[in-house]
């Protein structure tokens, strides 16, 4: 699909169509995304900020435009995340279910293949993310973490540019329709 | 009824899975216990993959080093900038080689000579999440490894085993929040424990105030806490703050100084003595010599005659005594228990009195036994 004017809802069925990938994308690339978080940052520690898991779920829950979908990829890519972390096993998983399911949510109403929509939908799932995850943290688990807002703003722009060079790379693994 | 959940078919199953995690965060949060299952089988299924891209990660950079770029400096052999250009990155690979092959000499070094039965492992992977302070091993239970043994490497501690899988380990690094270990310190003896504090620096706590604890003094594992033997390297003291109860102390730790790739895990931990020395392979700070004066005299450090021994009040007065006993014949720590002790009033030799001190007015020196300002003997009082 290509974006074809400067509008950004969704005006026809056609601009509404669900993307379709092979099975083996959808198995393969959240785990490269994780194998990405926990491995790279040994080499390039920089690249640390980069929420790879995150941006997957992002983007293949606007593409494929279904709530339950999203929320099942969200769901175990974060319970993926939790078993590779200290935190109890769900913290993460809740967190990137929401995600999930809203992302899909606004796929449904918006042409998410525009890049500036997809950045600007990627930076605020990113703020979303660390925030319910700081709010949960402190509600069930009792920790006090920082948020700093600034630092978060600025990872989530960074997430953000990240994130569209990535989508559109996923997009040469849609299936053709 | 089938109607209404066709329609909020969605949002049910958004409810449902919510509330699934929630029990079993709950639940883990609740009895403290981990849901293994799960964890087994996401590092079963990821950590062989990191195995596999470290393999062809350390193929490929070998490949590329020892076939492609041979090729390409032979092409490249007529001309000089590319020579020169070959050279300086041999000589950077070679320097990268010489710096690995160091750590893994130091690294076997140590284990050779540590009387504690060790296993050598690689971190394969850092903890999930940006506030991640966890790192795995390619090291598990196939391999010895067990939850709560200790992790070093020849410069210190560096954490703890938390979970222990079939071919990979998980390590709760020491600059964690959640990391705790019972340390001492090297002059001083003072216990304290150990915690991380999410930062490259950690704190030690429970030191109390009137401890003596000084920035610089190396702190060691002090076997408390039963999973680091005692007389492990931790890391430098940066900080010490009065406080009440408790003194605030910050380490600088040394066991992660030169990077995070091998480590060793302690199967079998032997306590060790505190060295009375840091450790050999840490750098020592030496300042400069102070710069040469010609215009000022040369400083006599605490008023003290000529010959005397430089050193403590303590160092001048041991020396004074010893020479008082030694010219009434008498060898101190020899006596029976109420024999009669030296004359500290007598002086075997003459010293001269600081000008424009008065005789006795020795400040908060430990005094001899009190004697005779009135008259005092020939040879004059001793001033310590």
């Amino acid at each position: 699909m290509s974006y074809s004017g400067g509008h950004i809802l969704i005006g026809s069925q056609r601009e509404g169509q669900i993307s379709r990938f092979p099975a083996w994308v959808m198995l393969v690339v959240p785990l490269a995304a994780i194998l990405f978080q926990v491995y790279v940052p040994l080499f390039f520690e920089f690249l640390s900020f980069l929420e790879m898991p995150l941006l997957v779920v992002v983007y293949f829950a606007l593409m494929r435009r279904s709530q339950i979908g999203g929320l099942m990829v969200g769901a175990l890519v974060g319970l993926a995340q939790d078993s590779l972390s200290k935190n109890p096993l769900g913290m993460l998983g809740i967190v990137n279910t929401l995600v999930g399911y809203f992302a899909a949510s606004v796929g449904l109403r918006l042409d998410v293949d525009h890049p500036l929509i997809r950045m600007l939908l990627t930076f605020f799932f990113f703020l979303f993310h660390q925030l319910f995850y700081w709010l949960m943290a402190r509600a069930l688990l009792g920790q006090q973490l920082a948020f700093e807002i600034q630092r978060t703003l600025v990872l989530g722009l960074l997430n953000a540019v990240v994130g569209v060079a990535l989508f559109h790379f996923l997009d040469k693994l849609r299936k053709a329709t | 009824m089938e109607s209404f959940l066709n329609r909020y078919r969605s949002i049910t199953v958004l409810l449902l899975v919510i509330f699934a995690q929630l029990v079993l965060v709950a639940f883990q949060v609740k009895t403290d216990r981990d849901v293994r299952m799960i964890r087994v089988w996401t590092v079963t299924a990821v950590t062989p993959v990191a195995r596999i891209v470290e393999a062809l990660r350390g193929g490929s950079t070998g490949f590329l080093r020892n076939y492609i770029l041979l090729h390409d400096a032979h092409q490249e052999n007529l001309r000089l900038q590319a020579e020169l250009g070959r050279l300086k990155m041999a000589n950077n690979d070679l320097k990268n080689e010489l710096s690995m092959a160091d750590r893994a000499k130091a690294l076997e070094v140590f284990q050779s000579h540590t009387p504690s039965k060790t296993v050598a492992a690689t971190v394969i992977g850092i903890g999930a999440g940006t506030n991640s302070k966890m790192v795995f091993v390619d090291r598990g239970t196939v391999s010895g490894v067990e939850r709560g043994m200790a992790v070093v490497t020849p410069d210190g501690i560096v954490g703890k085993v938390i979970t222990a899988y079939p071919t990979a380990s998980a390590v709760l690094l020491i600059t964690d929040p959640d990391f705790a270990a019972g340390v001492v310190s090297q002059k001083g003896q003072v216990h304290g424990t150990l915690k991380g504090q999410g930062t490259p620096i950690c704190r030690v706590d429970y030191v109390p105030f009137e401890e003596k604890v000084e920035p610089g003094e190396w702190l060691y594992t002090s076997g408390d806490d039963r999973i680091f033997p005692r007389g492990f390297p931790v890391g430098v003291v940066k900080v010490v703050r009065s406080a009440q109860p408790f003194k605030e102390v910050l380490v600088d730790p040394s066991g992660m100084a030169g990077g995070l790739e091998d480590v060793l895990i302690l199967v079998e931990g032997v306590h060790q003595a505190i060295p009375d020395t840091p450790p050999a392979n840490q750098a020592i700070f030496i300042g400069p010599p102070p710069p040469a004066d010609a215009t000022k005299p040369p400083v006599n450090p605490g008023n003290a005659p000529p010959g005397t021994p430089v050193g403590t009040e303590a160092d001048k007065l041991r020396t004074q005594y010893k020479d008082i006993g030694d010219a009434q014949g008498h060898k101190f720590g020899e006596g029976v228990p109420g024999s009669k002790p030296p004359d500290f009033n007598l002086r075997p030799g003459p010293v001269s009195t600081p000008a424009g001190q008065p005789a006795g007015a020795g400040g908060r020196a430990p005094a001899p036994p009190p004697a005779s300002k009135s008259a005092p003997p020939p040879g004059g009082a001793l001033h310590p």
